[in-house]
């Protein structure tokens, strides 16, 4: 129990945006599995509007990103914010402002996702009202960081901040700019660019949601969580700073990549795919600045299982970050672009990386903040398990799959003519959508140890009281 | 902040300065997007009809309607069903499963037909490209199907493609088109620079009177593609 850090910090806010996060995250889980299931057994769709899979594809991005995603960055940037400053948040009122904004605005995105309301731009769909209300929370989230950073009471700002401050900067500036839209109703409006400057705007923002809120923002956990996790300085401080800064420089260059060989200038996506190639160096950097802090320190893999998260997180985003310059490359863009290996790459990184580190940081700061133990360790194992055997069963279906498809496509027979149909080629996704589906099924069982482990550590410390009694214990000053 | 020394170098600065790493961050960010998303606004050669290609430009006359636009006259602007048609294929999430960007390769051409190019989505308020082939590419899909085979397809996809994985939608044949509606929608895209008239606006109510959804969608379905001919020989980007 840690009675001064209950009484000097806001863990209120921390805990409750930790709980929703794992909520969110099985919500969000739930329904990719659902649409996923769509694809391999169309029937599941029932003819019923609201569970069609245009509709709930929306719905599953923005749960996991923006539900899942945004509350676990929003616990663990206000968690890790106070332990490196040694301060408590500049203002409570603005965090509780922000809980209750953000949850009302997932709550407005399950509501209108289903029935349509659209702007109809990849991960930025939520129309225009809603956006507002994004825009505003997510500047009192910004603002709270910075004063808080601003009243620090250690020196220098640590390296965590720095990957949160540039997330939470390359946001705004993005959200701003791709949802600038004209209303024609309460909920419609259409985007203020057309065809192609809208297509490189819109990937502009696609590919630095992934850059920024996915990796800048997970870097910031990975981090504050890894070192201290290990309980071992991070390995390199200048690897740190160059990590930082070519990540915060070059991912904006990126998203062109996504638009090779169509009516995008070539010069465009050429640029994008020379920055994505490059982009292997501080990626691989960071990667390796994260697992080398556990130097002389393995051992600890063997019984720490939220130790073992974070690293097999760290796994995970070296290989994403591998695969995805390799995709850029136009030759092999030629044929995995439009095909299911763009998902597969996308869930290597928002399963293996992103849940990961999300999850092992989750488990940690769950035990700081209800200052008592999980409720089963042996559970945090079998979860880690999980996610990884989902994990790797979703991304191989979907390599298989899309590298199929790609060829299928391009196949000529001796007379030189198309070998199949497109049809066919639906037809030969059919056994890799089910395994899809089940890895996915696997991986959301490991969310759902973790959300009834966590409740049961809830209600546990709740039990022990031991919240109650480090908000109360005498500190000495 | 508890630091007497002065920083050493500008990465020490912003490391004991908030609102320098903040002006550090917006310039680090900024560049990348700057050098790539400004020039397309201001290039020519960006658009085939500002350079390459004036004449796949619909060349409308003082007191012509959208009705007097013939197949293959040019680019013009969605009429008021098609538009309809457009909101609804947006509305339901196609472009989340159907592409409508044809890559300048062999197999595309002999699926899809010949690439796109960049002014045919010039009135496309959010451009509808996609990422993803679940279903074929539907730039070029106007006039491949009769509208029978387009309804039929809508209703139940696999009484026609047995292998497809489409989704049902049969509720688009009984919703109607809201004339007032469309109207506003159309005053939107007017005011976006969608070269429509007010007379065009004037007569979108009538224009979709007694329309369904359904009717809407194949009227949009059917005339992508079809807006411009493109030569086969010409060069229109390098």
């Amino acid at each position: 129990m840690d009675a001064r850090a209950e009484q000097k910090y806001n863990l209120s806010v921390v805990r409750w945006f930790a709980v929703m996060a794992i909520v969110y995250l099985v919500v969000g889980a739930s329904v990719g599995v659902y649409i996923a299931s769509e694809l391999a057994w169309p029937v599941l769709n029932f003819d019923i509007p609201q569970l069609t899979f245009g509709r709930l594809r929306p719905l599953h991005t923005n749960a996991v990103i923006f539900a899942f995603g945004g509350c676990t960055l929003m616990a663990t940037a206000f968690y890790s914010v106070q332990r490196t400053c040694g301060v408590r948040l500049w203002s409570d009122k603005l965090a509780w402002f922000v809980f209750w904004g953000w949850n009302a605005i997932i709550v407005s995105a399950v509501i209108t996702l289903p029935l349509g309301l659209t702007q109809g731009k990849e991960y930025a769909e939520l129309e225009w009202p809603i956006d507002i209300a994004i825009a505003v929370v997510w500047l009192a989230y910004t603002f709270n960081f910075i004063m808080t950073i601003f009243n620090r009471k250690s020196s220098h700002i640590y390296v965590s901040n720095w990957f949160f401050l540039s997330m939470m900067v390359m946001i705004t500036y993005l959200h701003v700019v791709n949802s600038l839209s004209i209303p024609v109703g309460l909920f419609k409006s259409y985007s203020i660019f057309s065809g192609v400057q809208d297509a490189m705007i819109q990937w502009w923002w696609g590919h630095n949601a992934v850059g920024f809120y996915l990796t800048a923002g997970f870097l910031g956990i990975m981090y504050y969580f890894v070192p201290k996790q290990a309980n071992r300085p991070v390995y390199s401080y200048r690897l740190s700073v160059i990590h930082f800064w070519a990540l915060t420089f070059g991912y904006v260059w990126l998203g062109a990549h996504h638009l090779q060989y169509t009516a995008l200038p070539d010069w465009t996506g050429s640029l994008g795919a020379a920055v994505s190639l490059a982009m292997i160096i501080p990626s691989w950097g960071g990667a390796i600045n994260g697992m080398m802090t556990l130097s002389g320190a393995w051992d600890k893999l063997r019984t720490d299982y939220t130790l073992r998260f974070l690293i097999m997180s760290l796994a995970f985003y070296a290989m994403s970050t591998f695969e995805g310059p390799v995709m850029s490359i136009k030759t092999v863009n030629a044929l995995s672009h439009y095909t299911d290996w763009t998902i597969g790459h996308v869930h290597s990184g928002a399963l293996g990386w992103v849940a990961m580190v999300g999850a092992g940081a989750l488990y940690h700061l769950i035990t700081r903040c209800f200052h008592t133990e999980m409720y089963s360790t042996k559970l945090v194992n079998v979860h880690f398990w999980f996610f990884t055997i989902g994990t790797v069963i979703y991304i191989v279906a979907m390599w298989v799959s899309g590298i199929m498809q790609g060829l299928m496509w391009r196949a000529y027979d001796e007379y030189g003519t198309l070998v199949y149909t497109f049809a066919e080629s639906v037809e030969a996704m059919h056994p890799y959508y089910a395994m899809r589906a089940v890895g996915g099924a696997v991986f959301l069982t490991g969310a759902v140890i973790m959300l009834y482990n966590v409740l049961m550590t809830v209600k546990k410390s709740a039990a022990e009281g031991s919240v109650r009694q480090a908000q109360t214990a005498a500190v000495g000053a | 902040m508890a630091t007497n020394s002065k920083p050493k170098n500008l990465q020490e600065w912003m490391e004991v300065n908030i609102w320098a790493l903040v002006l550090g961050i917006a310039i680090a960010v900024s560049v990348g997007g700057i050098v790539e998303i400004v020039p397309l606004f201001t290039i020519d050669k960006t658009m085939e009809h500002k350079s390459t290609a004036p004449e796949i430009l619909w060349q409308r006359q003082a007191g012509q309607t959208l009705e007097d636009w013939k197949s293959g006259d040019g680019i013009r602007p969605y009429t008021a069903l098609e538009l309809a048609g457009r909101d609804i294929y947006i509305r339901e999430g196609c472009y989340l499963c159907h592409s409508q960007m044809i890559r300048p390769f062999r197999d595309e051409k002999e699926r899809y037909g010949h690439y796109s190019l960049a002014s045919e989505s010039m009135y496309d308020h959010p451009f509808q490209w996609g990422s993803k082939r679940t279903g074929p590419d539907l730039a070029r899909v106007g006039g491949k199907y009769s509208d029978d085979w387009q309804r039929k397809h809508l209703r139940a996809p696999r009484s026609l493609v047995p292998e497809s994985v489409m989704p049902n939608y049969p509720w688009l044949q009984h919703a109607k088109v809201d004339g007032a509606k469309i109207q506003k929608h159309m005053k939107g895209m007017q005011t976006l620079g969608v070269p429509y008239t007010d007379a065009d606006i004037e007569a979108g109510a009538a224009a979709v009177e007694g329309k369904t959804e359904e009717d809407a969608m194949v009227a949009y379905l059917q005339v992508l593609g079809t807006m411009a001919v493109l030569d086969d020989n010409k060069v229109y980007r390098e």
